[in-house]
């Protein structure tokens, strides 16, 4: 009796600093919000950096971590449809990486623009397209976010230009920092420094591993890119300074992919498995955010695990879709060639062979 | 005692071996593609020790495609490098050396990467002998695989005979079999020259036999000169790389109907063999060409082009025909895939209304 008097107590006592529309029935409560250290990141030509503490809400908590767990299993069944032969040619997944995607949109605007390489799906996702149209496009079906046409290395969505295959252009990117600096284009530069290229560690690929501070006379910051709340305080205060006028910035994100390079990379000839397992058991960025919410009564175990269980029910009717989707009809072979132009003809195989394009 | 040992030459004799156990080679062995690669650019690397290879993950990974499997093993870090994401960077690196005197094989991990370095391939391997009035030679191999593998879309599947092929001062070369393929690139690396070498990831896993005469480490197959690979009187049917394979299908399915092709495998694109397409021609009175790349401005187009100002055009019973690639970026949905690359439905269809049948 005296223990339930107690926590209706502080049910109440709760109930009279929270806004007027929240309603309590649960017979626990939880903080609303809580403060938590972050790592101070690394500076390159900046007086000041992102603040070292931040404060997570838990509507934000439980936002992040639905949307980490959503691509963790999202990258998981693709890997599973792959080894099914379901999906076909490059699958490059990016398990590991969830507070990278999901940090960086949580410290941009839905109206901000986004541009990656291949490893795509995670941003496919938090960039706003469902786990159904991610996988049905892997699958190479018509309910695929590009009709079945471009598969997991082109996917696009508003203000999210792909998903690009061809990659490496060091050069270019020199090219870019040039351009950006000299008209001050509010351009972030981002980085997710996963150690490796392909097969190749970074100490045997760059002459200087300090990506952060390529960028020369752009400002950089290196982040801890396995902790979301890190990723996202970095992006706000990169996204701020970009929007100030300031010119470009570079955001070096160390985060590690646990699968290889590729569906086709077993991802163990050039690093071992007690480094995969090692980051895994240290520094997984879902059960580094798990840890802090029920540490300080953000969430509890329990609610956690439902999430996981509503997720994991999300995914499989994604997967049964995406399996069960027809195929792009053969008659759409030559549509989308050009944009906005009237349709004509397309040749097949031979001359006999034609296809109708419409735009 | 035994019955006499040797090998079936080209023209029919029979070359008989002498049993000394010392010089025993066997008739034939099978060797996938990938490993007749690789022999080739072993024993060039042996033979001479200004040759070396240079690429992404071609050394420690043993190649991404495992085609220089143990090479770095063999020869070492000054040998075989390992090079940073960087084409248009390492392809420069590589025309540099190859003009000091070297001879490197730049890898291009699959040649649509090699559009990052075109202008290193073009403007300063291609054309530098020419510029520079006969002084200044560039003998590099640039080699990679070539056009569609499977399901890796648009971005990966393009074919890029037509863009070298168009280029004075480039040899480029298309292996189809294993015999095509360490031939060729042995070739390619004692060739003074800049020559690009289209190779085939579809075709790397697939063994082909290979003569006592192809085991030997002076096997060249001659770039400019293409191969017969069936005899016919119908049809001259001129294909390059993997799609060669497709036509002796073709041919097989149609011999049974009473056609005899004629398939001739190109094995070099540029400089093109047209003397061979033409002589086919002026026998059988039909041509079909088959490639995997695009329609417009390609390799059939070439062909077709130059029957036309030669001797063979009035020999032609009915127009030339081409089977290619579809007009179309690579789609990654496998139905509509299989149909923007040539069939063997495709190429019986193409002969079959080219024989008016």
């Amino acid at each position: 009796m005296r223990k339930m008097l107690a926590a209706v107590s502080r049910v109440l006592s709760g109930v009279a600093q929270k806004p007027a529309s929240r309603v309590l029935v649960a017979s626990r409560s939880f903080a609303n919000d809580a403060t938590f250290e972050i790592k101070k990141c690394d500076l390159h030509r900046l007086e000041e950096g992102p603040p070292v503490t931040t404060v997570l809400t838990r509507e934000d908590g439980l936002r992040y971590y639905r949307m980490m767990q959503t691509v963790r299993r999202m990258e998981l069944k693709a890997d599973q449809l792959y080894k099914q032969k379901i999906i076909r040619g490059f699958c490059h997944l990016c398990d590991g990486q969830e507070a990278c995607c999901v940090g960086l949109e949580a410290g941009i605007n839905p109206t901000d623009h986004l541009i990656t390489a291949y490893r795509a799906h995670g941003f496919t996702f938090t960039r706003g397209l469902s786990v159904r149209e991610i996988l049905a496009e892997l699958t190479g079906r018509r309910g695929g976010c590009a009709k079945g046409k471009g598969g997991s290395m082109h996917m696009y969505a508003k203000n999210f230009y792909g998903g690009n295959g061809i990659v490496g252009a060091q050069g270019q990117i020199f090219e870019a920092y040039n351009m950006a600096a000299l008209w001050k284009l509010p351009c972030i530069f981002i980085c997710e420094n996963n150690r490796y290229g392909m097969g190749t560690s970074v100490e045997r690929a760059a002459a200087s591993t300090d990506y952060y501070k390529r960028g020369d006379f752009i400002p950089g910051l290196r982040v801890d890119g396995m902790d979301i709340l890190c990723v996202r305080e970095a992006t706000r205060f990169a996204a701020a300074y970009c929007r100030s006028g300031k010119g470009p910035i570079l955001m070096e994100l160390q985060t590690y992919r646990y699968h290889g390079h590729s569906m086709s990379d077993p991802g163990v000839s050039y690093r071992t498995r007690e480094e995969i397992q090692e980051v895994r058991s240290k520094s997984d960025p879902i059960m580094l955010l798990k840890d802090r919410m029920v540490n300080s009564n953000l969430a509890s175990v329990e609610e956690l695990k439902e999430i996981d269980v509503e997720v994991r029910k999300e995914i499989e009717d994604a997967a049964q879709f995406a399996t069960a989707d027809p195929e792009p009809p053969l008659e759409e072979l030559g549509h989308h060639i050009y944009s906005s132009d009237p349709p004509f003809e397309v040749r097949g195989a031979n001359q006999w062979i034609k296809f109708k394009s419409i735009s | 005692m035994s019955t006499p040992r040797g090998s079936l030459e080209s023209d029919g004799r029979f070359e008989e071996t002498s049993l000394d156990a010392s010089s025993f080679t066997p008739l034939f062995i099978l060797v996938t593609v990938r490993e007749a690669i690789n022999q080739g650019m072993d024993e060039e690397l042996e033979r001479d020790e200004k040759v070396f290879l240079l690429g992404e993950e071609v050394a420690q990974y043993d190649g991404a495609y495992k085609v220089s499997r143990g090479l770095w093993k063999k020869y070492g870090d000054k040998r075989i490098i390992d090079t940073p994401i960087s084409e248009m960077g390492f392809a420069g690196i590589a025309v540099g050396a190859a003009m000091a005197g070297l001879r490197p094989i730049c890898e291009f991990m699959t040649f649509n990467f090699s559009m990052q370095a075109i202008d290193q391939v073009i403007n300063s391997a291609a054309k530098t002998y020419y510029m520079s009035g006969g002084l200044q030679p560039v003998p590099i191999v640039f080699r990679g695989p070539n056009g569609a593998s499977a399901g890796v879309a648009a971005q990966h599947s393009q074919c890029f005979a037509a863009w070298y092929g168009h280029c004075p001062g480039l040899k480029v070369v298309s292996p189809w079999n294993s015999e095509d393929a360490k031939g060729l690139i042995k070739s390619a690396i004692r060739d003074n020259n800049p020559v690009v070498v289209l190779e085939n990831e579809l075709m790397y896993g697939v063994p082909f036999e290979l003569s006592s005469e192809a085991q030997s480490k002076d096997f060249l197959v001659p770039i400019g000169k293409a191969k017969i690979e069936r005899q016919g009187t119908h049809i001259t049917v001129v294909s390059h790389s993997r799609p060669v394979g497709h036509c002796l299908e073709a041919a097989t399915v149609l011999s049974k109907e009473g056609i005899e092709c004629e398939v001739i495998n190109m094995r070099t694109i540029r400089p093109m063999d047209i003397e061979t397409i033409e002589a086919s021609v002026m026998k059988t009175n039909h041509l079909v060409t088959v490639e995997g790349g695009w329609p417009q401005f390609g390799v059939g187009a070439e062909i077709c082009a130059r029957i036309m100002e030669g001797p063979a055009f009035n020999f032609l019973d009915a127009p030339a025909v081409r089977v290619t690639g579809a007009d179309v970026p690579m789609p990654y949905a496998k139905i509509l895939e299989d149909n923007s690359v040539p069939q063997v439905k495709d190429i019986i269809f193409a002969i079959k209304k080219t024989l008016n049948i």
